[in-house]
């Protein structure tokens, strides 16, 4: 997030797309119910009619797949009504003029033709987005979660830059980071492409600074393959070894029966967890580890704050710290890595990490801080960009739309979109051993809207296969306001159920994220 | 500007524009007790108990501090006799309006009310209030000596059935003293707006939707209202009984699910966690937590964890030393390396493990393996 969570309940208006809020960040969408109830707008862009629609001032309903269009639609009102920022397009930012000629064909007639949101809703937002004093974009794996989700988030940062709303309290561009640790794992560069704080691999000064650091030669200038890439070059044959730490791709990877032949292609591999899983049933080495509550450590939270983790219980016996059993692997490799305690580790982390230098354990110990911090005196950064971008002048994008990788046939006649509900977290490895949580949210569903279910004559509790050209499963029909007729939702969470065996695997060509929120298929009654 | 001041109990505070006679109190750690009040929400001035004396050009009045705003050079009294005596009324009123059996112990000379005995055979009842001890209510009426029966007034023993069909809130109206934190929390701090007054007179009570359980209405269990109710009403279902306050120790720490990164309290007793609640006033969360964070813990202690490392031989998963797995896995990384290029190997580290875990794969993938084959499921 360019601001923090706090910030919001100061915003005039908040834009939320890709993004069910009040399920996937429950504590985050107080903030933002808070500001609808002291008067604020809010305004959903999103294929499902989410519960926070219900404060709303107002949802757009986009066809899947078609954010570029909207986006586009409303920077072309705004140009045209001259609402955009002129003095923060001169001071702040550069190459206006090419997104201006891009937009010029989106006319909120042309947009409503592609993404199905009726012409004058999106004047209507054009114009509030702009007049708002400060409005805040909150998005999410909706956005992201497309063969061109980096041009999705480009185009949402084109709209905020063009209304002059990043750098200043209530605005912003924000990404909701959907796991504790997401945003930590990137800083830490637990990414192909960059070191700790996002610096190059390719970057000769930067890794001789790691290799001195590290005592370490020869480390790899080339920039490593995403995971998407280890699974495709692993099931070509092509990848020999995978050591996969706390997670559960056979659950939560697109298109899971090719990455199951993918996995199963390894020489070797080492899967380190909590408990047996569908990826560690799958392992040739299988490690216990230390759980949250059993760690010393910290977390860097959505906002870019960096909080303590404290050790509460006692981990079982026979289980060791994920940093732990690393170390000891090194070792035996012949490589010296040896820390007293994590607190060491985060020492060193410090020292080689320049927007983490000036956050130390002590002085997060009651709050955490917001990186960036380069030094112990700095007070940590809330919000971002408030006189320069990060490369100086921010840049703008002209994108044009794309259409998503699949289109609904004769054949597979519905979208499918998939996402998390309340009660589970991904592959449920955690949430299942709460009985209440499984009262709650027992089993996998297949949201879909009244007038799907009466074509189809089924109604809710319904068993019906669902089917897309890679996979099928079985699962229970559940008729929800929440859909739209020719869009279902089902829930990836369920192993029995898993909608990721209907995913398609496509990826956007950056930043190599799967096309998960967007694929055709078909609902038939189980016979 | 001048600055504005206000005297409390004979010390002058400086205060801003708006804020209560109990912000400012509280600001500088002068006590007045309250039930009702809410951080957060506008203030109902529903239970009286914050009364303070004013000192007015004409005599004395009594108002509630939580919803009195401070004026330029006013006087305040917090514990004059005046307030205590209505003080114990207050309490004792409370007392008396619902199954408060803590009191138990002082009723050696009178009988129980109608209404308490109708409510404890209603609910089958004999063991004490699950919050005796932890009630904010039970403190106040020791602090202030009442034993309850000031009014002499007899209550129609109503029906209030314990709500017992969720696996996390158990609700027991019958000890309901109708302060109103629960309907602010759910409607003003949570914003879920499943909870509110419903009935009027006597026949008050807070229902959940239109007067179902609140596993029929739109409850999505965050337990904030458990987190502030004050009385034994709201208590946590799946440490009943067990973690009271002063056998748990509390450790601080970050909730393990999503990326807000909520503060929690871990409430520990015997190497488990009892229950999880929200660090009142800490950023991110102020308090606040959902249905995860606060009841998703099971998984802890669960007997299902992996307490051995396990090695396939011949096609079956065999528990092994870790000697035995780690020198596998090391001879299995160099094997491959020489043989078929650091290249050919990944790493798959986590976002669900700590900054300290991570820094680590990743330092060993490019520092050991040499390759940066490494990532993590940021974009699942």
């Amino acid at each position: 997030m360019t601001n923090t969570i706090a910030d919001l309940e100061t915003s005039d208006l908040i834009l939320v797309t890709g993004s069910n809020t009040t399920e996937n960040h429950p504590v985050l969408s107080t903030f933002m119910k808070r500001a609808a109830l002291k008067g604020k707008k809010i305004y959903v862009v999103d294929p499902r009619r989410i519960k926070l629609v219900d404060l709303a001032e107002k949802w757009l309903r986009p066809n899947p797949g078609t954010d570029i269009a909207w986006i586009n639609g409303l920077m072309h009102v705004i140009i045209k009504e001259d609402l955009h920022d002129k003095a923060f397009i001169e001071a702040r930012t550069e190459n206006f003029d090419a997104v201006k000629d891009v937009v010029a064909s989106y006319t909120p007639e042309h947009v409503a033709d592609i993404t199905g949101i009726a012409a004058e809703d999106i004047i209507a937002l054009a114009r509030a987005f702009a007049k708002a004093p400060a409005a805040a974009i909150c998005y999410c794996m909706g956005i992201t979660q497309h063969t061109c989700g980096t041009d999705n988030v480009k185009s949402l940062a084109n709209l905020s830059m063009l209304c002059g709303h990043l750098g200043k309290p209530g605005g912003g561009v924000n990404p909701l980071r959907g796991q504790n640790n997401v945003q930590g794992a990137c800083d830490m560069g637990g990414l192909p492409n960059v070191f700790p704080a996002y610096q190059a691999v390719t970057s000769d000064q930067a890794r001789q600074s790691y290799e001195k650091a590290w005592n370490v030669t020869d480390m790899s200038a080339k920039p490593g393959l995403p995971v998407t890439e280890m699974i495709e070059k692993a099931h070509a044959g092509e990848f020999k070894s995978m050591y996969v730490i706390g997670e559960n791709p056979m659950v939560t990877d697109p298109d899971l029966n090719h990455a199951k032949k993918a996995l199963a292609n390894l020489e070797f591999l080492v899967v380190q967890d909590i408990f047996e899983t569908e990826t560690t049933a799958m392992a040739d080495v299988v490690l216990p580890s230390f759980c949250w509550a059993e760690k010393d450590g910290t977390f860097s939270n959505t906002e870019r704050r960096v909080q303590r983790v404290r050790k509460a219980v006692n981990a079982p016996e026979g289980v060791r710290p994920d940093w732990d059993i690393i170390c000891d692997i090194a070792r035996r490799m012949g490589y010296d890595m040896q820390y007293e305690n994590s607190h060491e580790v985060y020492k060193e982390i410090c020292s080689v990490t320049p927007s983490y230098r000036g956050i130390t354990w002590e002085r997060i110990d009651n709050i955490g801080i917001h990186w960036p911090c380069p030094d112990e005196s700095h007070p940590g950064t809330p919000i971002l960009h408030t006189t320069q971008f990060t490369r100086g002048k921010g840049l703008f994008h002209a994108i044009e739309h794309q259409s998503p990788a699949e289109q609904v046939s004769d054949d597979y006649p519905f979208v499918l979109t998939t996402g998390r509900v309340l009660y589970h977290y991904h592959s449920r490895t955690m949430t299942k051993r709460t009985e209440g949580l499984n009262q709650m949210s027992p089993e996998c569903f297949v949201e879909i809207s009244k007038t799907d279910a009466k074509k189809l004559g089924l109604n809710t509790g319904a068993l019906v296969n669902v089917s897309s050209r890679r996979g099928k499963i079985s699962a229970k029909l559940q008729v929800s306001h929440k859909a739209v007729e020719g869009t279902v939702f089902i829930p990836f969470h369920f192993a029995r159920a898993a909608a990721n065996k209907l995913t398609n695997a496509k990826l956007d060509p950056t930043a190599k994220i799967p096309e998960l929120k967007v694929c055709a298929i078909n609902i038939e009654p189980a016979a | 500007m001048d600055q504005n001041t206000i005297t409390i109990n004979g010390h002058a505070y400086n205060f801003d524009p708006g804020q209560t006679i109990l912000e400012i109190a509280q600001q500088n750690n002068i006590d007045i007790p309250n039930l009702c009040h809410l951080k957060g929400t506008r203030a109902t001035g529903a239970c009286r108990i914050c009364i303070v004396e004013i000192e007015e050009s004409w005599g004395k009045k009594l108002v509630s501090s939580c919803s009195a705003p401070a004026k330029n050079g006013m006087v305040v009294h917090t514990e004059s006799p005046e307030i205590v005596k209505y003080r114990k009324i207050y309490i004792g009123l409370m007392l008396d309006s619902g199954n408060h059996n803590c009191d138990i112990g002082s009723a050696a000379d009178e009988s129980w009310t109608d209404f308490q005995i109708a409510a404890m055979e209603n609910d089958q009842k004999e063991e004490l209030c699950p919050v005796w001890g932890d009630c904010e209510l039970q403190a106040l009426a020791y602090r202030y000596q009442v034993k309850g029966r000031v009014s002499g007034r007899h209550r129609e023993p109503l029906v209030l059935p314990v709500e017992d069909d969720n696996s996390f809130i158990y609700r027991d109206m019958s000890r309901c003293i109708l302060c109103g934190r629960c309907v602010a929390a759910c409607n003003e701090v949570q914003v879920n707006q499943a909870i509110d007054f419903g009935f009027r007179g006597t026949n008050g009570k807070i229902i959940a939707g239109t007067g179902t359980t609140l596993r029929n209405s739109s409850c999505v269990f965050c337990g904030e209202c458990v987190q502030v109710c004050p009385v034994g009403a709201l208590v946590e279902k799946k440490n009943l009984g067990k973690g009271r306050p002063w056998e748990t120790e509390t450790i601080r720490t970050t909730c393990p699910y999503c990326g807000v990164g909520c503060q929690q309290l871990l409430h520990i007793q015997d190497n488990t966690i009892m229950k999880i609640t929200g660090v009142e006033d800490a950023e991110p969360n102020l308090g606040r937590l959902c249905v995860k964070g606060r009841y998703g813990f099971d998984f802890v202690g669960s007997q299902d964890r992996l307490t051995t490392p396990l090695i396939k031989k011949e096609g079956k998963q065999v528990p092994a030393s870790w000697d035995e797995a780690l020198d596998l896995v090391a001879k299995k990384f160099v094997e491959i390396r020489d043989q078929h290029g650091a290249d050919t190997m990944g790493v798959l580290t986590s976002a669900r493990t700590s900054n300290e875990d991570n820094y680590i794969a990743q330092k060993f993938t490019r520092a050991v393996l040499k390759t940066n084959n490494i990532d993590h499921c940021a974009r699942l």
